[in-house]
């Protein structure tokens, strides 16, 4: 008797830390616990180029996460990517003639959305749609722009 | 010549065929035993899992620090150093979480099944049972076989996070990476996609291990040389076809 109620103890246990591990790994080590609550508004941008901006990425202004992107998709249409992103709704008063780039963490470092408030009296709600926005720099592009006018330079 | 390896190839191909049976038949045993006699499960779950935790503990932590050392050795030259959280928990939850596991759990867990199983032969005690109307298939194997397939996923998960706290110690409070880029980095590199193909390649880890552990003993020679020896074809396949199936899960989820 003593030694099955030992065993059990000891396999409820053992079960109760491999399911914490499973809960700690689907928590701590994804970015699950960094999820929006749920009444975030979603606003959309259009992109000439958005690099390798991907779902997930981060929306941030001036430096803090407010907000994560939750599609990127190409417009057949016009020929041009729409981002959707969603913001938090406690940042609820950002002017809705923001301007949004499309910036890279560090030099190989993953790409996010960037804020640059604008000065309008209305803000930003749910559905609405930047106006002012800025392409990803891609590293090629400038590369070979920077090849290309030393070249230039040279000749002239 | 030509004919040996005819034979060797038929005796492979009948081999593999009566483990496909004998998995159904411990699949069909499965339901029963799961509602009436659950206690024989936890009594091996308790065996084969939580007498297992402390190598699986040990192991992960020390694999987790190596894998801080080798990332952040290899990362610093590129500057990314702080990706060491993310290269660690990536490498640990899809692929040296359940392999080394799996590996771990056939020396530790495999090995104490069919040698236990082998012997029960050896001494006729399956036959006794069998003598007093009781399926052994049903009795003995498929509360072992439940209590691997039970035992593995959690063992993954347990050397996974330990793992995580492994690499965590080398890099952040041994080398210096900073605390918040660690768990940042590896919060936006990993997701749930990743954590599900660890789980499921542990499932299956833990049918094979299980399996082939359970196997082995019960078709053991009734020697003690024939346990000896089964115990240790048991590892040796396990080991095999864990590397096997691991290739094949991961190349599924790439395409996918």
């Amino acid at each position: 008797m003593q030694q099955t109620r030992s065993v059990e103890i000891g396999t409820g246990l053992f079960i109760f830390l491999g399911l914490a591990a499973v809960f700690f790994l689907s928590t701590r080590a994804t970015g699950l616990s960094s999820q929006l609550d749920a009444n975030a508004y979603e606003v959309t941008g259009r992109f000439d180029n958005v690099g390798s901006l991907k779902e997930r990425a981060p929306v941030s202004m001036s430096g803090v996460t407010i907000g994560r992107v939750t599609s990127v998709e190409f417009d057949p249409k016009r020929l041009d990517a729409i981002v959707r992103f969603k913001i938090d709704s406690k940042y609820s008063e950002i002017p809705d003639d923001s301007d949004a780039s499309i910036l890279t963490s560090g030099l190989l470092g993953s790409q996010y959305i960037g804020l640059q408030a604008g000065g309008s009296d209305t803000y930003l709600k749910q559905g609405s749609e930047l106006q002012f926005t800025q392409s990803a720099l891609v590293l090629e592009q400038m590369i070979s722009k920077y090849l290309f006018s030393g070249g230039t330079k040279k000749s002239e | 010549m030509i004919r040996d390896l005819y034979y060797s190839l038929i005796g492979f191909l009948r081999t593999f065929g009566a483990l496909q049976f004998f998995f159904l038949r411990l699949l069909a045993g499965s339901p029963s035993i799961l509602v009436n006699r659950f206690s024989l499960v936890v009594q091996q779950i308790f065996n084969t899992g939580a007498l297992s935790l402390v190598i699986i503990m040990v192991s992960g932590f020390f694999v987790g620090g190596v894998l801080g050392l080798q990332g952040y050795d290899s990362l610093v030259k590129f500057n990314a150093a702080d990706s060491v959280g993310a290269v660690a928990a990536l490498s640990l939850v899809k692929e040296l979480g359940p392999v080394v596991t799996a590996l771990l759990f056939a020396g530790r867990a495999g090995t104490a099944l069919s040698s236990e199983i082998g012997l029960m032969k050896a001494t006729d005690q399956l036959s006794a049972m069998e003598m007093m109307a009781i399926n052994p298939i049903n009795r003995v194997l498929v509360p072992r076989f439940l209590g691997g397939v039970i035992s593995m996923p959690m063992l993954a998960a347990v050397f996974s996070m330990v793992g995580l706290l492994g690499a965590y110690v080398v890099s952040v409070v041994l080398l210096g990476v900073d605390f918040g880029a660690f768990w940042e980095q590896m919060q936006v590199n990993v997701e749930p996609g990743d954590i599900r193909e660890g789980i499921i390649k542990s499932i299956v880890f833990g049918i094979i291990a299980s399996l082939l552990a359970v196997w082995e003993g019960y078709h053991a020679v009734p020697t003690a040389e024939g346990v000896g020896r089964a115990t240790t074809r048991s590892v040796v396949k396990t080991a095999i076809a864990v590397l096997i199936f691991d290739f094949m899960i991961t190349a599924i989820f790439l395409n996918s």
